[in-house]
């Protein structure tokens, strides 16, 4: 399919685009467009996926290091897809109605944008370094987008703490894939597949295995790598509907569910998965109900949800993996649209308290329809697609392999937890008295569509199941159960025990609800007790402990006298000249004088005069000219024994340095320039003496090995043949080698970032009046 | 530093370094020189404008921090590497397009828009550079 690495494109092309079209009138309206046509453009692929096809393809990138841009749309990838362009679409026209007068949105949208396109990269590629490139540049955007106030110092520290959470993870998940791919030679998840058998047998997989799961924990925010989540509600309410609810902190369930089919029956992935993941859904559901900002409770109610989900990918069962992907399409419609319930109350009441908002149902009625719909699929009620997903998630647990028992008790537990959620953010802020005070803003249809038509899709697919299942939830259980796998449940409840566990959740989550008034105050005080000891502020503790070694490692090497580094750089540097020769091939022999030309010696005697110089002079201005004379003497010499390219560049090299070292060194105005004792100036000679010994052996043996043509005859052959260019050093620099050169100068400008940073670093020091 | 004599040949020097790095960037594929040996050139001459009128003065010559310059190279080198993907060929394989204008042979390619964002990174970053060290001083 040609066309098809659009899809992959479309969002960043948006991206580039989205600072001008912000701010052309009605630009931004083009940018849920270009996401609608991404989703348009997947949706085309449903029947052919429904039907069991696989698509797989790829662009080449770098065949030599085998990298490509390759991607793998089945059934799991073509549902997350959808879900990821299909809520961006109500997101990016939720978000430039919240943000109509926001000064930084250009850069809103165009990080949004990215966002988009980086998730949906992570669950299309199918290359394991391809998702790997995709998952980091998720981290890198929630991180700017966290950051999206930055004067505000609990944003930076949260967008700084979910950076470091799952930038660590993401090192676990390049780790684990790498080790993967070692296990069973794939280097893409359409290679690994059918290779399940030969893993068995390394000893790599239990290592691999745990990297996979730390990754996976950390993204979707499991115990005890969960304080993330919730403090990454400092992002403006549409980036927490999108990334933090619907996708982002999908990607490590997607990453379980994804390698299922291979990983699935290791002791390890059926025992910790299920723990993880009760405990998570039991605390993210239990610190929910501590809350009284709406958009914490929320956060808490995901870290639960995604408790559950990791909880049902270790199980692991036909109804397991069905529970998952039913329960992932409703939990990303009900809390994506609650999230921007949430939004919508905070711009027309002026705040997010759950104790104060009341009464907005004739203010806001179409967001009380979105919030009874919404609140109705998140608490299970029939003819919602949250029902089924309750459903097939206590059949699957009470049908568990092991420890049925508990999982079911967790599960009940978790998801009466939710019901409450459901019920304080979906219903309570609208009905009972209408509370004093003034909005902000009236609410418009630009922040009332997105809850709307996410609440109304809950209920359409909650009845249109036979749809749903053919195009949707059978396709993606199929490819994460990794062989055929059909999905039945209907919207009529059946007596059975599902149905009975799913009432008891029901009626459990509404009287702690109710009740909510009563016991918040205690619960939440408790919690905030308990969480002194939790793992934000462990967090905390680590990040001064590293800074602190950092700072003894930094004080210990660093000891700030100049005159110690360059000791411990030259005698090291002269060590590494003479030792191997000394004790290895023996020493070359002296190749006597060659005839040089009158001019020849002329600028060799220049450069010694230059050095000559350097040693003996007074003043740090003559000692800088001196070092420019005998680079120059060298630059000639160059020239004179046919190595245009390089004088050229010694000669640049030798402005540059000595208007550097003026710039530098005239500024530090110590009087002598030179303040060494006699002891330490006898130590210096010597080492002075052995490193031009050294250079002058080393360079001695090295012109005596024989020479090998072949490069440089390659490189003569060729240059102008496949890159039209005479100049073989420069076609190599740009043309050759250009994926090192392009490595390169990228180091270069970060250098330059650096020292850009140290200075301005210094100069306010400065200011500030210290030094 | 910025005596009489250097501050009235300084805007010749500087316009002058400035035509011959451009001049050195262009010619590098098939004679000495390259991106890298004109960036140094543009930066060195943006140096000297500094050492001449102060680092305001270049600030305002540039219009965009020299660091942005320095982004920009690279983005340039980047997208470089993308055109030979629409044509099957693996990343950053050269394209060339060989025409004559008004009598002159001109050969444009994916490779001189790689070297010019090695250019505008390296006289950037040098840049960036010298003016905080300049800054620093004064």
């Amino acid at each position: 399919m040609a066309a098809f690495p659009l899809v992959f494109f479309l969002p960043f092309i948006a991206a580039v685009f989205a600072p001008f079209l912000v701010r052309t009138p009605g630009g931004v309206w083009a940018l849920p467009l270009i996401l609608l046509l991404d989703f348009g453009l997947l949706a085309g692929h449903a029947p052919a996926i429904a039907a069991g096809e696989v698509l797989t393809g790829a662009l080449a990138w770098a065949p030599s290091l085998r990298l490509s841009l390759s991607w793998r749309l089945d059934g799991l990838s073509l549902a997350f897809a959808l879900v990821i362009a299909g809520i961006g679409v109500l997101v990016a026209i939720y978000a430039a109605a919240y943000l109509a007068d926001d000064v930084r949105r250009g850069r809103f949208f165009a990080v949004l944008m990215a966002f988009a396109g980086a998730m949906q990269g992570l669950v299309l590629a199918d290359s394991f370094f391809l998702m790997f490139v995709f998952w980091e540049l998720t981290a890198i955007t929630s991180f700017l987008l966290i950051g999206h106030s930055p004067w505000r110092e609990e944003a930076r520290r949260a967008a700084l703490q979910a950076w470091i959470v799952t930038g660590a993870g993401g090192l676990a998940l390049l780790a684990g894939l790498v080790l993967l791919g070692l296990a069973s030679g794939a280097e893409s998840f359409s290679e690994l597949l059918p290779a399940t058998g030969r893993l068995a047998e390394t000893p790599l997989l239990e290592p691999a295995l745990l990297m996979i799961l730390i990754a996976a924990f950390t993204k979707s925010a499991q115990v005890p790598f969960h304080f993330w989540l919730p403090n990454a509600m400092e992002a403006p309410t549409p980036v927490s509907a999108y990334l933090h609810s619907a996708t982002m902190v999908k990607a490590g369930v997607y990453l379980l569910l994804r390698l299922q089919p291979v990983l699935g029956s290791e002791a390890g992935w059926t025992t910790l998965l299920p723990i993880f993941g009760a405990a998570t859904l039991v605390i993210g559901a239990g610190l929910a109900l501590a809350q009284r900002d709406l958009k914490l409770m929320l956060a808490y109610s995901t870290v639960a949800s995604l408790g559950q989900l990791v909880m049902l990918a270790g199980i692991g069962t036909k109804a397991a993996l069905a529970a998952a992907t039913l329960y992932f399409l409703a939990h990303a419609l009900f809390k994506g649209a609650l999230f921007m319930l949430v939004g919508v109350l905070d711009v027309a009441a002026g705040t997010r308290d759950a104790t104060v908002l009341s009464g907005w149902r004739r203010n806001l009625p179409w967001s009380f329809l979105a919030g009874i719909l919404a609140a109705a699929s998140m608490a299970g009620l029939p003819l919602t697609v949250g029902f089924l997903a309750k459903e097939e998630v206590f059949l699957a647990l009470s049908e568990a392999p092991v420890a049925a028992t508990a999982l079911t008790i967790a599960g009940l537990i978790g998801n009466a937890g939710l019901v409450a959620v459901a019920y304080l953010v979906g219903i309570r802020p609208f009905i009972g008295v209408q509370q004093p005070g003034e909005g902000k803003r009236a609410a418009t249809i630009g922040l009332t569509l997105g809850p709307v038509v996410l609440a109304i899709a809950g209920v359409v697919l909650g009845l249109a199941t036979g749809a749903l299942h053919e195009t949707l939830t059978t396709p993606m259980t199929s490819a994460a159960y990794g062989e055929p796998a059909v999905v039945t449940i209907g919207p009529v409840p059946h007596l059975g025990l599902p149905l009975l566990l799913s009432v008891s959740a029901l009626a459990l989550g509404l009287a702690l609800a109710l009740s909510f008034g009563r016991w918040r105050e205690v619960w939440s005080s408790a919690a905030r007790r308990v969480s002194l000891l939790g793992p934000d502020r462990g967090y905390d503790t680590v990040l001064r402990g590293g800074v602190l070694m950092a700072a003894g490692i930094a004080n210990a090497l660093q000891n700030g006298s100049m005159r110690f580094y360059l000791g411990v750089v030259f005698v090291l540097f002269a060590g590494v000249l003479l030792l191997p020769l000394g004790m290895g091939p023996g020493w070359p022999e002296w190749p006597g004088l060659a005839a040089f030309a009158l001019h020849e010696w002329a600028t060799m005697l220049v450069a010694a005069f230059g050095l000559f110089a350097i040693a003996v002079a007074r003043s740090r201005v003559v000692a800088i000219a001196a070092v420019g004379l005998q680079g120059f003497a060298l630059a000639v010499l160059f020239l004179l024994f046919g190595a245009p390219d390089l004088a050229f560049t010694q000669f640049m090299i030798e402005i540059l340095s000595v208007v550097i070292l003026t710039l530098a060194l005239t500024r530090l105005n110590l009087a002598p320039p030179d303040q060494r004792t006699s002891a330490q100036r006898l130590f210096d000679l010597p080492v002075a003496v052995a490193c031009g010994v050294g250079v002058i052996v080393m360079l001695l043996a090295v012109t005596r090995l024989p020479f090998d043509p072949a490069l440089s005859e390659f490189f003569n052959a060729r240059s102008y043949l496949d890159a039209h260019g005479r100049n073989v050093v420069n076609v190599i620099i740009v043309d050759f080698r250009g994926l090192d050169t392009l490595g390169e100068i990228a180091v270069v400008m970060t250098a330059g970032l650096a020292i850009f940073a140290v200075m301005r670093i210094r100069r306010q020091m400065r200011a500030a009046g210290g030094r | 530093m910025s005596t009489l004599i250097f501050r009235a040949c300084a805007p010749l020097i500087v316009g002058l370094m400035l035509v011959f790095s451009v001049f050195v960037l262009l010619r590098g594929h098939n004679e000495p020189g390259g991106g890298f040996i004109g960036g140094l050139i543009a930066g060195a001459a943006f140096a000297a404008l500094g050492m001449a009128f102060g680092t305001d003065a270049v600030r305002r010559a540039l219009r965009v921090h020299p660091t942005a310059i320095a982004g920009y190279g690279l983005l340039a080198a980047l997208l470089s590497g993308l055109p030979s993907l629409f044509l099957g060929q693996p990343f950053m394989t050269g394209i060339w397009y060989e025409t004559t204008i008004l009598g002159s042979y001109l050969a444009l390619s994916t490779v001189l828009v790689f070297d010019i964002g090695v250019f505008l990174i390296v006289a950037g970053t040098f840049t960036s550079i010298a003016l905080s060290l300049e800054e620093d001083g004064e």
